[in-house]
């Protein structure tokens, strides 16, 4: 088991080198570049600001340029001088030599001047994986519960309401959704607070919007799945032996049939916690998804670089997590 | 007494009659079972009635969609300010303008939202035709030649298909359409593919970079799921019996496996039309869908999201509206699945 995780961990470095890769490359080809859009910036300007950031290099030794400051370790004085490109995630003070090791620059920030891809990070990630976490609790606690009624109560009226209920959840985006709750809820009734961030019931009506439509997806999943695990045999068999239904249906159904709801379970966290450029406008949340779109038209190559590899990193953890949950919930599978 | 027998014998041309008469009744079977499901069939005549707004969107639209009647910024009739009462009119000591002759209210711009919500139809009503005809166009031929012929065409279809699943889809659609815009402007040169390109695209009000962007995406997916359906059909028996009486493999792939995984295919095409339509409608949130001023509801929300306090009806009318296609699509798909394959009821 201790193996398996360690090779797959040593596959995600391949794999976030892959997608290093593919992001520069298609970045790089839009045309148009950071400082293209400002008006009239005098050619020896431009040819300064693009020295500073090494863009006049060849493509390729900027590629080399940013994976080295990400990848290699470097031991500095201990007060550098105060500058955006200083930027590193882990700095781990060694008192012996009275010098610093530094490791991972992800880099400055082309648009946001003083920030960096790390502290544009730092500050908005919580935000988002709050908020993500929240939209997921109320994606399992309504999705799977309906959809678990609606397998057992099979073709009766809890089946249909309950998958009805789905399909318009699956039509309610968080587009539509967002501004009807902020509405209603925010606006009209004042239970809520229509924007904003910082407390709990900041919380509660973007992580709704977010989650419902997941959890429709999630009860038709699990309803799916726990009438194909109720065809098994050895469902016939836990029955035949007389135990109780109702551990016939907890123990042994249940826990087979959440394998595909797991697997959907993993990315979509990875994608809920990476933040909701959507719900982050609607609601006036200081997120993350912001930096996907806004980088990209921006052309801020290190923020593109920096939230790309961020989410693929989240996609691939979330993954492996969800791999050796299956060992739990289906004994049968084993990693060697 | 086989097709391909009968084909060669101008005496057995009944039995081959016969045969597609059965299939014919199998459709109609699924037809009669769709007809039965009331959802499915208001789903059926919403897109329906969108379809002809979307035709006669000049008769039906009351005023213009891009005049700008400025004196008649944010105005809403009585009815929109009784139904919201968060807006108050001017005499009732509030700040909304009244005005009747805007039957959903104007926007900021005072322009007539029903107007540009009737126009905006079109947008998400093209984007779901064209983005299950592209996927159709190259995800089945691509996936039924990766099931089918396997080995090395398999092998490199897939990787292409792995690749692409690696990203997240809008995260390949935002830069695609940034290489769009960046690339084929007015800046290019006369006469070259990305000027008529950009003609194009100017002349569809944007329209046709959206196309492009979800179609060059939208094939993965349904390649996938016809290989896999391909990889299971074309070991039935069914299969065998063709081939051992000398079928080719063009007839077998055509005849034989191509009719029987059709059924999910559009099951699942159909189930995807409100992902395409959700595409749209976030691309035009976002700034990078359609060119202002054709109107999408996806930029509608967008623009009436930052007002909403003060004219909900801005962004909650062009809400709903993309509520009623998504919910009509999805309730259609649904009934196609249940009438297509009773036993699949609930699976997504």
């Amino acid at each position: 088991m201790g193996r398996y995780i360690v090779r797959r961990l040593l596959q995600m470095f391949l794999v976030l080198f892959v997608v290093s890769l593919l992001t520069f490359a298609t970045m790089r080809a839009v045309p148009g570049g950071p400082f293209s859009t400002e008006k009239n910036l005098p050619p020896r300007a431009l040819a300064q600001l693009e020295a500073k950031y090494n863009l006049d290099e060849p493509l390729y030794m900027q590629y080399l340029h940013y994976m080295g400051d990400i990848a290699i370790p470097r031991l500095t004085e201990n007060r550098l001088p105060p500058s955006v490109l200083n930027d590193y995630l882990i700095n781990i003070y060694i008192p012996g030599i009275d010098k610093t090791l530094r490791w991972m620059n992800f880099g400055p920030s082309y648009k946001s001047v003083s920030q960096t891809v790390n502290s544009i990070i730092k500050n908005t990630l919580p935000v988002s994986a709050t908020l993500g976490t929240g939209a997921l609790i109320v994606a399992v606690f309504i999705g799977i519960p309906a959809g678990i009624i609606a397998a057992l109560k099979r073709n009766t009226r809890w089946d249909y309401a309950a998958m009805s209920v789905a399909i318009i959840g699956v039509s309610v985006p968080v587009i539509i959704s967002g501004p009807i709750l902020r509405y209603v809820f925010g606006v009209q009734l004042k239970w809520l607070p229509p924007t904003g961030w910082g407390s709990f019931e900041h919380m509660i009506m973007p992580a709704f919007a977010l989650g419902f439509a997941e959890s429709a997806r999630l009860a038709r999943l699990t309803r799916a799945s726990l009438l194909q695990v109720l065809n098994e045999d050895y469902i016939r068999t836990a029955r035949a032996k007389g135990l109780h239904e109702r551990i016939v249906i907890g123990v042994h159904a249940l826990k087979n049939a959440m394998i595909p709801v797991v697997t959907t379970l993993g990315p979509l966290f990875a994608f809920l916690a990476t933040g909701s450029f959507v719900a982050e406008l609607i609601f006036g949340i200081p997120g993350m998804g912001k930096f996907f779109v806004v980088s990209i038209t921006n052309r801020d190559y290190p923020v593109i670089m920096g939230t790309t590899l961020l989410l693929a990193t989240f996609v691939i953890l979330a993954n492996l997590f969800v791999d050796l949950v299956y060992v739990w919930l289906d004994p049968r599978i084993q990693y060697s | 007494m086989t097709a391909t027998q009968s084909r060669q014998e101008p005496g057995k041309i009944i039995s081959l009659a016969e045969e597609h008469r059965q299939a014919d009744n199998l459709w109609l079977d699924a037809l009669k079972r769709l007809a039965r499901n009331r959802m499915a069939v208001l789903g059926l005549i919403i897109i329906f009635l969108l379809i002809l707004t979307a035709i006669f969107a000049e008769q039906l639209a009351p005023k213009s969609y891009e005049v700008q009647v400025l004196t008649d910024n944010n105005a809403a009739p009585q009815w929109v300010i009784d139904l919201f009462p968060v807006m108050k009119s001017i005499e009732d000591g509030g700040y909304v303008k009244v005005s009747n002759n805007y039957p959903l209210g104007a926007d900021d711009l005072g322009r007539d939202i029903l107007s540009r919500i009737i126009y905006g139809s079109r947008i998400s009503l093209a984007i779901a035709f064209v983005g299950p005809l592209v996927s159709m166009l190259l995800g089945v031929p691509l996936g039924l030649a990766a099931g089918f012929f396997g080995g090395r065409v398999d092998n490199i279809i897939m990787r292409i298909v792995d690749i692409f699943y690696a990203f997240p889809t809008l995260l390949i659609i935002i830069l695609m359409m940034a290489y769009f815009r960046g690339a084929f402007n007015e800046s290019s040169q006369a006469g070259t593919l990305g000027y008529t390109l950009y003609l194009a695209d100017r002349a569809m009000g944007g329209m046709l970079f959206i196309f492009i962007g979800v179609g060059l995406t939208s094939w993965v997916g349904l390649a996938r799921l016809t290989r896999g359906e391909v990889l299971s059909a074309r070991e039935r028996d069914y299969v065998l019996a063709a081939r051992s009486l000398g079928a080719t493999r063009w007839s077998i792939m055509f005849r034989h496996v191509m009719p029987n995984v059709v059924g999910p295919l559009i099951v699942a095409e159909t189930l995807t039309i409100p992902v395409y339509i959700r595409y749209e409608a976030f691309l035009s949130f976002i700034g990078l869908g359609v060119n202002r001023p054709t109107p999408s509801w996806g930029s509608m929300i967008s623009d009436g999201a930052q007002t909403i306090s003060s004219y909900p009806n801005q962004a909650i009318f062009p809400a709903i509206a993309l509520f009623l296609v998504m919910f009509a699509f999805n309730f259609l798909g649904d009934g196609l699945r249940d009438a297509l394959d009773p036993r699949m009821r609930g699976v997504d």
